[in-house]
């Protein structure tokens, strides 16, 4: 009677259910064998030709060919399909070795049940159980492969093409595509037109996310330290009234805002004028695009910060203030030594989140200036750019899909070497113990 | 002897939070006055027009097909956010209370997925979508949207539910509850405050997305507000500016008044956020 687990686990490795049925559980083996037929039916009969398509990304290209006396057009192999397709393969073979692998399993602990003696599970009784003790994975099953479909595999996709010469004049499915390997990249970091437009598209999205992160948040501590001031009043309208931008939804602000800032028209310059100052360039000198872009940025980052400053301002214990009252501070110097290192301590985390969410901070250059104005030493590019409009004009404008995945990753790896960094940091932060 | 310092600092404050208040509140003051204004230019002379009318929004209404992206938009923001809320609600849970193998890895799957730029798989599902002749579908985007929630409001609500002591599922288990019945009488009753942020969340999201939206939706009726307002600011910007900014305070006034009223969730789960860390 020791073979059981044995025998049971071999038949399952020959055909899955096999040995669920050898267990005498009817239903639950003849469900996993006919979802193996058909696993074994897709893999002999599909999966080497869908991987060759993913390899080869295609060998037959659209084209006239004769036909008799005609030239007719035939349609060749598309190579983004293929592409899909082959990933697609990939994922649900990966997907079917896992479930080869629990059946396996299965069939071995069932065995070991039947030789210490117990009655394996019937099907429903497995239901249940699985309900039971394996709860989290049901539970996970639909988000994941939710993600798992629409988020992934659309990234891998995309970090694929950053590897072929998917690029304006090379488009499917009038032409085949063709692994290039690293040469996108070589081409971004070497190729003059590339490389002058990336270093100086990515030292502004620098500059900018250094000066976006610092301005609302040192303007919205500020803010919620004038509002918590004790014997200040009406503290709930200040509050309601400075959190209004946030309230807002930014993507119609940004369009208010960009008709605020016109030139000509714009009531900003016209209230200006009334003070003597004429017609500023605001969307339309890059320096002033540029400061144009960072004040409306406080505009509507300044309301967040300060949301998150008041909680941590109520944190900090009264006493201290009065202690350093008795020592003859000042409010100045209570703000530097007491609420600036208080509310620093606790939102330094926060403070690279938002570095980072700066630097793809679509909305507010896309709407408020769209990039321009128009730099003329860039290749599809203007004076305020981030990387990531960047790489949205260069995927839907120029359809160059090859060099703006490029730039995806290579916002990905700044993004991910900076939380990486900022990990360890208050890591090693909190093992410091500075303040708890 | 401090006293006069210090009405003169209080002062200075109330003079600042004032300037700061007319800032903050002043485009959307603007773009409501501009709304009711006559002519149709972005020029005005004074902040509150002479004149009042509402033909700009009956103009909205009669010559473009604002009800019907406004139904559009509606059944969009709502769909996302029935099924955001129920997949992040569901894989949260699952990630805070279970000790599963695999849960580390799909934790850091979640913080990776966050790091790469939104709209690259964005761009990656449009071109799929449109080789699968799938463009210009509801369906398309309120999964997408969806599905996108878990990733962006996942370590929020794993904070949240990691909060809620394991005792009261304890009791509740040993009274011989089911797993999901404890999940559905205990949890989901206790998170009202999580759930109303991350669904305020994500049908601000939908509500206001016009670059998916945009790719996705290729036909007049199939679009949404925020693809419509885009499309007039785009197209007939300086024009017929009165009309825009009709639309603007439509688009804005349901997402705004949401966001004042449900202001105490949204504080929480901001600061709830935050300390992810």
């Amino acid at each position: 009677m020791t073979a059981h687990r044995i025998a049971g686990a071999w038949l399952s490795v020959l055909l899955p259910g096999l040995g669920q049925l050898y267990h005498r559980q009817l239903g639950k083996g003849l469900s996993f064998a006919a979802v193996a037929a058909a696993g074994w039916y897709a893999i002999v009969f599909q999966l080497a030709e869908r991987i060759e398509g993913l390899l080869t990304l295609g060998t037959n290209p659209s084209g006239f060919r004769k036909v008799g006396k005609l030239s007719v057009m035939m349609e060749g192999d598309h190579s983004i399909f293929l592409m899909v397709e082959g990933l697609i393969a990939l994922f649900l073979a990966f997907l079917f070795a896992a479930f080869y692998l629990l059946c396996v399993r299965d069939a071995y602990r069932t065995g070991m049940l039947r030789e210490r003696g117990d009655v394996p599970p019937r099907l429903k009784e497995s239901l249940k159980q699985a309900g039971y003790k394996h709860f989290a994975y049901v539970v996970l099953f639909i988000p994941l492969s939710a993600v798992l479909f629409l988020t992934v595999l659309p990234l891998v996709f995309s970090i694929l093409l950053a590897f072929t010469n998917y690029a304006d004049p090379v488009l499917p499915p009038a032409h085949l595509l063709d692994w290039v390997g690293l040469q996108n990249f070589v081409n971004m970091l070497r190729m003059d037109i590339w490389s002058g437009t990336f270093t100086g598209i990515l030292s502004w999205t620098i500059v900018w996310a250094v000066l976006a992160t610092v301005t609302t948040y040192v303007g919205g501590v500020l803010v919620a330290i004038l509002i918590s001031q004790p014997r200040l009043r009406w503290k709930r309208f200040w509050r309601t009234a400075l959190i209004v931008p946030f309230a807002i939804p930014n993507m119609v602000s940004l369009l208010v805002m960009r008709n605020m800032f016109n030139n000509q028209f714009g009531p900003v310059n016209r209230y200006l004028a009334y003070f003597g100052i004429e017609g500023i360039p605001w969307l339309t000198d890059p320096f002033w695009a540029k400061a144009t872009v960072i004040l409306v940025n406080m505009w509507i980052g300044m309301p967040v910060t300060m949301i998150l400053a008041f909680g941590v301002l109520t944190t900090i214990p009264k006493d201290w203030y009065e202690a350093a009252e008795v020592d003859g501070a000042g409010t100045f110097q209570k703000l530097r030594h007491i609420t600036f290192p208080m509310v620093l301590f606790s939102t330094a985390p926060l403070l690279i989140m938002q570095f980072a969410g700066n630097m793809n901070n679509f909305n507010v250059i896309y709407l408020l200036t769209n990039g321009d104005p128009v730099n003329i030493d860039y290749q599809f590019a203007g004076h305020t750019d981030l990387l990531v409009t960047w790489l949205y004009k260069l995927a839907l404008n120029q359809s160059q899909f090859s060099y703006a995945s490029v730039i995806g990753i290579a916002i990905f790896l700044i993004v991910a070497s900076l939380s990486i960094w900022s990990y360890t940091r208050t890591k090693s932060y909190r093992e410091e113990d500075m303040i708890q | 002897m401090n006293t006069r310092l210090d009405r003169f600092k209080l002062g200075g404050s109330y003079v600042v939070l004032v300037i700061l208040t007319a800032i903050s509140l002043f485009p959307a003051l603007w773009i409501l006055m501009s709304s009711f204004k006559t002519g149709n230019s972005l020029y005005s002379d004074s902040l509150i027009p002479r004149e009042l009318t509402l033909e700009h929004y009956r103009n909205l209404f009669e010559n473009t097909q604002y009800i019907r992206w406004f139904a559009n938009t509606f059944k969009v923001a709502v769909g996302s956010t029935l099924l955001g809320t129920a997949l992040l609600l569901l894989g949260s849970y699952a990630i805070s209370r279970f000790r599963f193998a695999g849960r580390k890895t799909t934790l850091k799957l979640f913080l990776v997925l966050q790091m790469f730029p939104g709209f690259m798989a964005m761009i990656a599902i449009y071109i799929l979508l449109n080789s699968l002749g799938m463009l210009n579908s509801h369906g398309a985007l309120i999964l997408v949207y969806g599905s996108g929630a878990i990733i962006t409001n996942v370590f929020v609500a794993k904070g949240f539910f990691d909060t809620i002591p394991q005792s009261l599922e304890d009791a509740a288990r040993i009274d011989g509850a089911h797993h999901l019945r404890v999940f559905l009488s205990i949890i989901v009753p206790l998170s009202t405050p999580m759930l109303t942020y991350s669904s305020l969340m994500i049908f601000n999201g939908a509500f206001v997305d016009f670059l998916f939206a945009d790719l996705i939706l290729r036909t007049e009726e199939q679009r949404t507000l925020a693809v419509g307002l885009y499309r007039m600011v785009s197209q007939r910007n300086s024009t017929e500016f009165t009309m825009f900014a009709a639309g603007a305070v439509l688009v804005a006034v349901p997402v705004t008044l949401l966001f004042l009223f449900l202001q105490r969730f949204l504080i929480e789960g901001l600061t709830a956020g935050a300390s992810k860390g």
